[in-house]
């Protein structure tokens, strides 16, 4: 990639902050959070965003965020207040904005329809200021100068005098301000410049320099009358002058200077050796301290110039101080995740080098065992150093969602409040972006479905705002995303009979309340007899439940009539490592996620049962748990498993479902590098990767929810028929 | 020696553009995210001329412009103000606080190296 490439794409990346700091800023001035800094803020987002759109010819959004910032700026000087109405408007261009971003990341055109509207809205709040959008790039052509030379090279200058004929002759006459040399202008540069156009004659009026003890150091006393033979224009001579033109005072004519006595200095041109007054005999000094003769200043100079030099090594160490404060470097993911992956081996290796120090059968206390539990406690540290790399907090998916609840509300006619906690909570970065379909969906399904219209609200004594609330929070070394709303709760009543009418379930089913909120993500339910054009899209729960578990995560419901409904994901910190407990199943050795494991227990005769066909279920605390013999499950053996000879897992599936799994022997728990089964053999069914034990041998890990999947349809007749009889 | 240059910007793709742009160009270049930063910067370095933009979080460019020219060792250092801003009343206000010249976003890459040297010493 070169370059620049590298900087758009920095461009973009940037303007994803820029973009999610817009949209917070103007959410605060709608909750009335908003002060002149946040106004201030939001204005330099979209200015950054129109800056870098600029540098890379990106007229569209360029317009676009010229209007947008005329808006802010009229916000932020207080000539327009931030009324609601305004807001709004901001808002939606903010989300339109972020889709100019986008439409320019992919190479794409926005139709002009997409921005119309919300520019002649804006346009209504600014009135004509708005016309100025080509104003940026037209100033960018005011500098124009010819490169420069080291000096001027006045025998040249005299000598090519005869052939420059056809050039013009302009007389300047230039008094400089002090301002001119407080801004750190210096006039020999301007000359260094007029050189580099023609030939030029400078002399120099000293006539204005005061007396010693007069003079004011920064003060500005000489003045110069100088005379350019040039093929180039005045305006282009004027160009020079640009940046001094209010600090000094110019004039510039194209006549030879006159006779006058008022003009001592050139009464005699010809006669007058430019070389005595030329510039570069004081270039290296601030005219009017050359004038000055101020040996101090000069020392002054001397002085600064050791400073110059000894200064490189503090200005690395303050750069560097910088760097380890706040300063981020970007880092190409691919270098990380093999850092991960590198980590994983390493877990894998110090697994290893345990078992061969007890297969060596060293004492207790010995020095390699302490080492040993040394390099394991490293090796968890750089384990959790490395995850965190790729861990990023939630804030960036969030702020998309407001833009999906305003889009929603807009949509649905209703009034919705979002209410956004634990936005800085990290997860892993695959999880992140994976996560935005399913959240996106949730959210949509929230304000369609869960609210209810503003009518009914009231009617029920509720605001009539909505409420969505986004949360995320760290549980239990997991990561818990809700989305819930005030709204009416799941119709559970509705859902059973759709259930039946799509014959999910028959009539004499008995389902729990939570058995029937779960029934919306079965495959194919939906609740919304017509697919509305919101939350239809041909997405269902059971689509945004398989999303979720393809990134280790769970999905739970829970609702209340009248209250409203909360959807909990619970996601794994990582997906790269997992907690497992080590168990033996006919002489083969598999893993069985730890978060989904309930309990460990061994089971006594009276807790089994049997319910014909060589089905057994287990009897835990009153409730009877269908068994699954994982030897049999994999085919590891062909007759059934005693209960009672081994050991039982009580485990449990995302929606709650719960097996009993029978296992010989349990060996150990600990942490298990994954290593995908599909990328290095083929899918497997029941199994959800596998790993490398500390003897080098491969186990695969369970797929807890796959095999209960496996086993479903008999488990709900077996749970169905044990609810009908006990 | 090549000239040194601090570049303040607050836009990261402004600062990776000037950064391109200026090394490119042969100049030796440190880079500073806000007007706080930049002084901070400059506290350990003296620049051949410095170039910067107007709005920025923390200190914008007015703010950082003045606190050079407070400075005894960069009260002289050439300031280009590289700003999106082409209103005169903004230029005006950049000049009183002592910036040296101005540049209009988007730069031209060879125009701002020019500019840069025109106004080295």
């Amino acid at each position: 990639m070169d370059s620049m490439a590298e900087i758009k794409q920095t461009f973009f990346q940037e303007c994803d902050d820029l973009l999610g700091e817009l949209e917070t800023g103007l959410i605060d001035m709608e909750g009335g959070d908003g002060d002149c800094e946040t106004v201030a803020a939001i204005f330099r987002a979209v200015h950054s965003i129109k800056g870098g759109a600029g540098a890379f010819g990106l007229d569209k959004l360029v317009a676009f965020a010229h209007i947008f910032e005329t808006t802010l700026d009229e916000v932020r000087a207080d000539r327009l207040e931030a009324t609601p109405e305004v807001l709004s408007v901001l808002l939606r261009s903010s989300d339109v904005l972020a889709d100019l971003v986008r439409a320019a990341q992919n190479d794409e055109e926005l139709g002009d329809d997409a921005t119309a509207g919300l520019v002649e809205e804006l346009s209504a709040f600014v009135g004509d200021k708005a016309g100025a959008a080509d104003e940026a790039p037209a100033g960018g052509e005011d500098i124009s100068f010819a490169p420069l030379g080291t000096a001027i090279d006045l025998d040249d200058a005299f000598g090519d005098l005869d052939d420059v004929e056809e050039n013009q002759s302009f007389t300047i006459k230039f008094r400089p301000m002090p301002e001119l040399y407080a801004n750190a202008n210096e006039t020999v540069l301007l000359f260094r410049n007029l050189a580099q156009m023609g030939d030029v004659t400078v002399a120099c009026d000293e006539s204005q320099i005061p007396t010693l003890d007069e003079i004011d150091p920064e003060g500005a006393y000489l003045a110069w009358t100088i005379i350019v033979h040039t093929s180039h224009s005045k305006d282009e001579l004027l160009e020079i002058f640009e940046f001094v033109e209010d600090d000094c005072t110019l004039e510039i004519t194209s006549e030879e200077p006159s006779d006058d006595a008022d003009e001592p200095e050139l009464a005699d041109d010809e006669a007058l050796p430019v070389e005595e007054e030329s510039p570069p005999a004081k270039a290296d000094r601030a005219p009017d301290e050359a004038a000055s003769g101020d040996d101090v200043a000069s020392e002054d100079n001397v002085v600064s110039l050791v400073e110059k030099k000894e200064k490189p090594a503090a200005k690395e160490q303050a750069s560097k101080e910088k760097d380890t404060s706040d300063a981020t470097i970007r880092v190409n993911l691919g270098r990380i995740d093999r850092l991960v992956n590198l980590v994983g081996e390493l877990v894998i290796n110090q697994a290893m080098l345990t078992q061969g120090v007890i297969d060596a059968g060293l004492e207790r206390g010995d020095s390699v065992e302490a080492g040993l539990e040394e390099l394991k406690q490293l090796t968890r540290e750089i384990q959790d150093s490395v995850m965190a790399i790729r861990a990023q907090p939630v804030k960036a998916l969030f702020q998309r969602m407001s833009r999906i609840v305003r889009e929603a509300a807009r949509a649905t006619e209703k009034s919705v409040h979002l209410v956004m906690e634990g936005e800085m909570t990290e997860v892993d970065k695959t999880v992140v972006e994976r996560l935005a379909d399913p959240l996106t969906h949730m959210i949509r399904n929230a304000v369609d479905h869960g609210l209810e219209k503003a009518e009914t609200r009231i009617a029920n004594g509720k605001p009539a705002e909505g409420t969505v609330s986004l949360t995320a929070a760290h549980r239990s070394g997991r990561v818990v995303i809700e989305v819930s709303d005030d709204g009416a709760g799941i119709n559970r009543e509705r859902v059973r009979n759709i259930a039946i009418e799509k014959g999910l379930i028959s009539e004499e089913d008995k389902l729990s309340d939570s058995d029937i909120d779960n029934l919306l993500f079965m495959p194919g339910f939906s609740t919304v007899e017509k697919v509305s054009n919101l939350s239809g899209r041909g997405v269902g729960m059971d689509v945004v439940k398989r999303a979720i578990q393809a990134v280790g995560g769970r999905i739970m419901i829970s609702s209340q009539p009248g209250k409203g409904s909360t959807f909990s994901i619970s996601l794994p910190l990582t997906l790269a490592i997992l907690d497992g407990m080590v168990v033996e199943v006919a002489d083969q050795t598999l893993v069985v996620p730890l978060t989904a494991i309930v309990e460990t227990l061994k089971p006594t005769p009276s807790d089994t049962h049997e319910l014909g066909a060589g089905s057994k279920v287990i009897s835990i605390r009153g409730e009877f748990i269908p068994v699954i013999d994982a030897g049999l499950t994999m085919g590891y053996r062909a007759e059934p498993a005693d209960p009672l000879t081994g050991v039982v897992l009580s485990v449990e599936t995302e929606d709650g479902a719960r097996a009993a799994v029978i296992v010989d022997t349990i060996q150990d728990q600990r942490q298990v590098v994954i290593k995908s089964l599909e990328e290095n053999y083929g899918h497997v069914d029941s199994v959800a990767a596998a790993t490398i034990l500390g003897d080098g041998r491969i186990a695969l890990i369970l797929d807890v929810d796959a095999i209960i999947a496996r086993e479903g349809e008999a488990l709900s007749f077996h749970e169905n028929s044990l609810a009908a009889t006990g | 020696m090549p000239l040194s240059v601090l570049a303040v910007d607050d836009s990261r793709t402004m600062r990776e553009m000037l950064r391109l742009a200026l090394t490119e160009a042969g100049f030796d270049v440190s880079l500073a995210e806000d007007g706080e930063h930049g002084l901070e910067v400059l506290a350990g370095m003296a620049p051949n001329v410095i170039v910067t933009d107007i709005n920025m979080p923390k200190m914008d460019g007015f703010g950082f412009i003045e606190g050079v020219r407070r400075s005894a060792e960069h009260r002289v250092t050439p300031i280009l103000v590289l700003t999106t801003e082409s209103a005169p009343e903004l230029k005006m206000r950049a000049k009183n606080a002592g910036a040296t010249g101005w540049i209009v976003k988007p730069f031209d890459k060879d125009k701002l190296v020019d500019a840069i040297k025109r106004v080295a010493a």
